[in-house]
């Protein structure tokens, strides 16, 4: 019996941390917002030298061979950051569903070139959760009509997209009949788009259904909530510090109880967080029974939590936190986009509802 | 990460499993002899009083956390009282292991693990609660005693316990935590006088109790004079823990998803309304999380381990969010929620409102809601105390 993180974890989780923090941090994210471009190639190359593009692809093919709780340690990671890079899509999601349901030419074609961060990989599966404006895609013989929006990983070489029938596909990013367009969100870290299709040739992923999509969404949302997760926690970190320097009346802030309480709260909130995390990747991994339940309550639950510590740790920063000079927003609207995808709480929560029978 | 338990674990939980198969029938479902007659047993299989010293009544098991929380999980799958509780057996045992004499390790924690002995806590008083270093209750020698002068409040069960442990100011000149000795007493000496207080509940499980010249021999004293502050805390943090079972939760929310399948309005089962719906289901999030949380301390103390954070939060987190989850059930029941006491049309004997209130004051109890931020910002984040008001 051990419920905690191991030292090659913690290691992981650290080299992580300082590539993203050497990466320049939230500048990186303020400099590919200023200048408009949707891409950031450099990062893709330093993480998959640390092995994170192909955390979960087995070293057979190129990848580092570990299992979900990594890939939430390195969610977390990124959400400290703020960090623009594909991940969910391209390290952890296209591996997966071509791990599960490729053909051996598709993984070796792929699994190596993900996990080398030659190319990277989007998801089209936000209609599997809940279709906007009547989105979906329909798949005939291979042939696909349809939109697909909000693509997890958009900015992307090769598409994994999930048809109405639970079935997946293979799409090259140029593939003829394939109409991308950008949409903008408030999280500028995570470009985001809808792929539009008209009678574009796929080629599917033969051993895909629904199990592999409902597994495709439940590791996401883990991946998102443990984003959230870290991303949370940098704001608290944030707040205490500025509390602890701000003066006004003639002592710190953080003296005054109101402002501490404020982070008691976001942080007696957030500490049990870390422990579902843990957990609700550990249930992925391992835990066949409870994964889809603990994958919904998480991403449910800690978005609740994010929100609540979003709004108030922009509220310890008094006006300051309100400007763009510290930056806090670029947390706030990850933590914001994060709650959405996929399923928000209340959502989730139903879903949740279903799958333990108590919805007649 | 690893959640599975060794084989040694596992043969032990079959034990447990077989003990509550042939004597689970046998347990008591409230006080009295029967309860007392289980105590023992408990004590003689060691699932009772477990890693205490075979000399002063327990069961002599080397301490293996694992194991205890076995017992623990398997006697509440069981729904089997796990024996005796109470301020004596939680806090006091504790207390005198680590701090006390022998002599008074041999002459009170047998009769208290046993449950002839039975034990209240004091030390809140009128001007001392969460200022509890403020009290004023006077112990002054007097050749071979200590005489007790003062008053306590709050002091939960002092009509039924036999003794009393006791914060009480010996060292008026010192400074104010370092005035106070931790005194053990009977409940009989002369000039005790308890007047109980009846509280939200309709109980009346609390009391005043005022001292009047109460003579103390002077040995009853735990640790030296002045050190009682460090007594007391030795174990108050353990307190706090367990007033805020994760899996007591899970347990009361199984019951609370039990009334919403039964609980009807306009014929529409309450599990049926999608408002309704999604609080339980908010609340059962949250309980999952501070179970993963348990989980996390429970490991922390396998491997010798701080807890931080994840220790600090979980009295505050805990009985909010008990108190939030009985709350639920009231508004489900609606008007019929309101029901309490000896009524027609009561659900679960009233436990509800019961414990919606019982639960606002063990948010109170044990250091309140405030005082646990101010722990968690201080102590957990490391922000700044507040300044200190200049000394009258
Ligand atoms: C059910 C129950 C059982 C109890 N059993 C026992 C027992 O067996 N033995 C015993 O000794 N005591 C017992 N107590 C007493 C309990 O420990 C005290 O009630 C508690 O510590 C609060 O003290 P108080 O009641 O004096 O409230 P106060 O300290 O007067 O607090 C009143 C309010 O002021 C707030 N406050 C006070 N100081 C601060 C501060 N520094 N910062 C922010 N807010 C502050 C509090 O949070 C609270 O909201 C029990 C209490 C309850 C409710």
């Amino acid at each position: 019996m051990e419920f905690g993180l191991s030292e090659e974890q913690v290691m992981l989780q650290q080299s992580v941390g300082r590539f993203l923090e050497d990466a320049g941090g939230l500048a990186q994210t303020r400099a590919l917002a200023a200048s408009g471009a949707r891409r950031t190639p450099d990062l893709v190359t330093g993480l998959s030298e640390l092995g994170v593009m192909g955390l979960i692809t087995p070293e057979s093919q190129g990848g580092t061979g570990l299992s979900l709780l990594e890939a939430a340690l390195v969610a977390e990671q990124l959400g400290a950051h703020v960090s623009p890079t594909p991940f969910i899509g391209t390290a952890i999601l296209a591996p997966l569903a071509l791990q599960l349901a490729g053909s051996p030419g598709q993984q070796g074609l792929w699994l190596p070139r993900l996990a080398a961060g030659q190319v990277t990989a989007g998801l089209a599966l936000s209609e599997q959760a809940g279709g906007r404006e009547d989105a979906g895609l329909e798949g005939r013989n291979g042939i696909l009509n349809g939109r697909a929006l909000f693509v997890i990983d958009y900015e992307a070489d090769l598409y994994v997209v999930a048809d109405t029938a639970g079935r997946l596909y293979l799409v090259p990013a140029t593939a003829p009949g394939l109409v991308r367009t950008d949409l903008t969100t408030i999280d500028v870290s995570r470009p985001t788009g809808e792929l539009r299709f008209t009678g574009v040739v796929a080629e599917p992923l033969a051993g895909a259904g629904p199990d592999l999509v409902q597994r495709l969404l439940d590791v996401a949302r883990l991946l998102f909530a443990a984003d959230t997760l870290g991303a949370a926690q940098a704001m608290l970190d944030q707040a205490v510090a500025y509390a602890s320097s701000r003066e006004q009346f003639g002592r710190p802030i953080g003296s005054f109880q109101a402002v501490k309480h404020m982070c008691a709260e976001m942080a007696a909130a957030l500490e049990p967080c870390r422990a579902m995390v843990w957990y609700g990747a550990h249930a992925l991994d391992h835990l066949p029974s409870e994964a889809h339940v603990t994958a919904c309550h998480t991403k449910a639950h800690v978005s609740e939590v994010g929100t609540f510590v979003a709004r108030t740790a922009t509220e310890v920063h008094g006006g300051m936190g309100f400007t763009d000079l510290v930056g806090l927003h670029y947390w706030f609207k990850r933590i914001g986009l994060n709650r959405q995808m996929l399923g928000g709480p209340q959502a989730l929560r139903d879903e949740a509802a279903r799958a333990t029978g108590l919805v007649s | 990460m690893d959640l599975s338990y060794s084989p040694e674990h596992e043969a032990f939980r079959g034990e447990v499993r077989s003990f509550l198969e042939t004597h689970g029938t046998q347990a008591p479902r409230g006080g009295g002899p029967e309860a007392l007659a289980w105590q023992t047993l408990l004590i003689a299989h060691g699932y009772a009083a477990r890693t205490i010293p075979k000399a002063y009544g327990g069961f002599g098991a080397e301490p293996d956390i694992l194991k205890s929380r076995i017992i623990s999980e398997e006697f509440s799958r069981a729904q089997v009282s796990t024996g005796l509780g109470g301020q004596g057996i939680s806090m006091l045992v504790p207390t005198l292991l680590e701090m006390g004499t022998e002599a008074q390790k041999r002459d009170f924690i047998g009769p208290t693990l046993r449950g002839e002995m039975v034990w209240c806590q004091g030390y809140s008083e009128p001007n001392a609660g969460s200022d509890l270093a403020n009290l004023a209750t006077r112990g002054t020698l007097d050749g071979d005693d200590w005489v007790i002068n003062g008053q306590k409040i709050w002091t939960s069960t002092a009509h039924l316990a036999d003794w009393i442990f006791c914060l009480v100011r010996t060292e008026p000149d010192a400074p104010k935590h370092q005035g106070i000795s931790f005194l053990l007493f009977s409940m009989k000496t002369p000039g005790i006088e308890i007047r109980p207080l009846v509280d939200m509940t309709g109980a009346a499980n609390f009391n005043e109790v005022f001292f009047t010249d109460v003579r103390v021999p002077k040995e009853q004293i735990v640790g030296r004079r002045g050190e009682g502050w460090k007594v007391a805390n030795t174990i108050l943090g353990h307190e706090r823990g367990s007033l805020a079972d994760p899996n007591q939760m899970q347990t009361r929310l199984n019951a609370l998803i039990d009334l919403m399948r039964t609980e009807t309005v306009g014929g529409v089962r309450a599990i049926d309304n999608p408002v309704f719906r999604d609080r339980l289901m908010a609340i059962q999030g949250r309980v999952l999380a501070l179970r993963c949380n348990d989980l996390r301390l429970l490991s922390a103390a396998v491997n010798h381990q701080g807890a931080g954070l994840a220790g600090l939060v979980v009295k505050l987190q805990g009985t909010e969010l008990r108190h939030e989850l009985e709350a639920l059930a009231i508004d489900v029941m609606g008007e019929m929620g309101t029901l309490y006491g000896d009524t027609p049309g009561l659900r679960d004997q009233g436990s509800w409102q019961r414990n919606y209130m019982y639960f606002l004051g063990l948010i109170i109890g044990g250091g309140t809601s405030q005082i646990q931020k101010n722990i968690i910002s201080e102590r957990g984040l490391g922000m700044p105390r507040e300044p200190k008001l200049a000394q009258a």
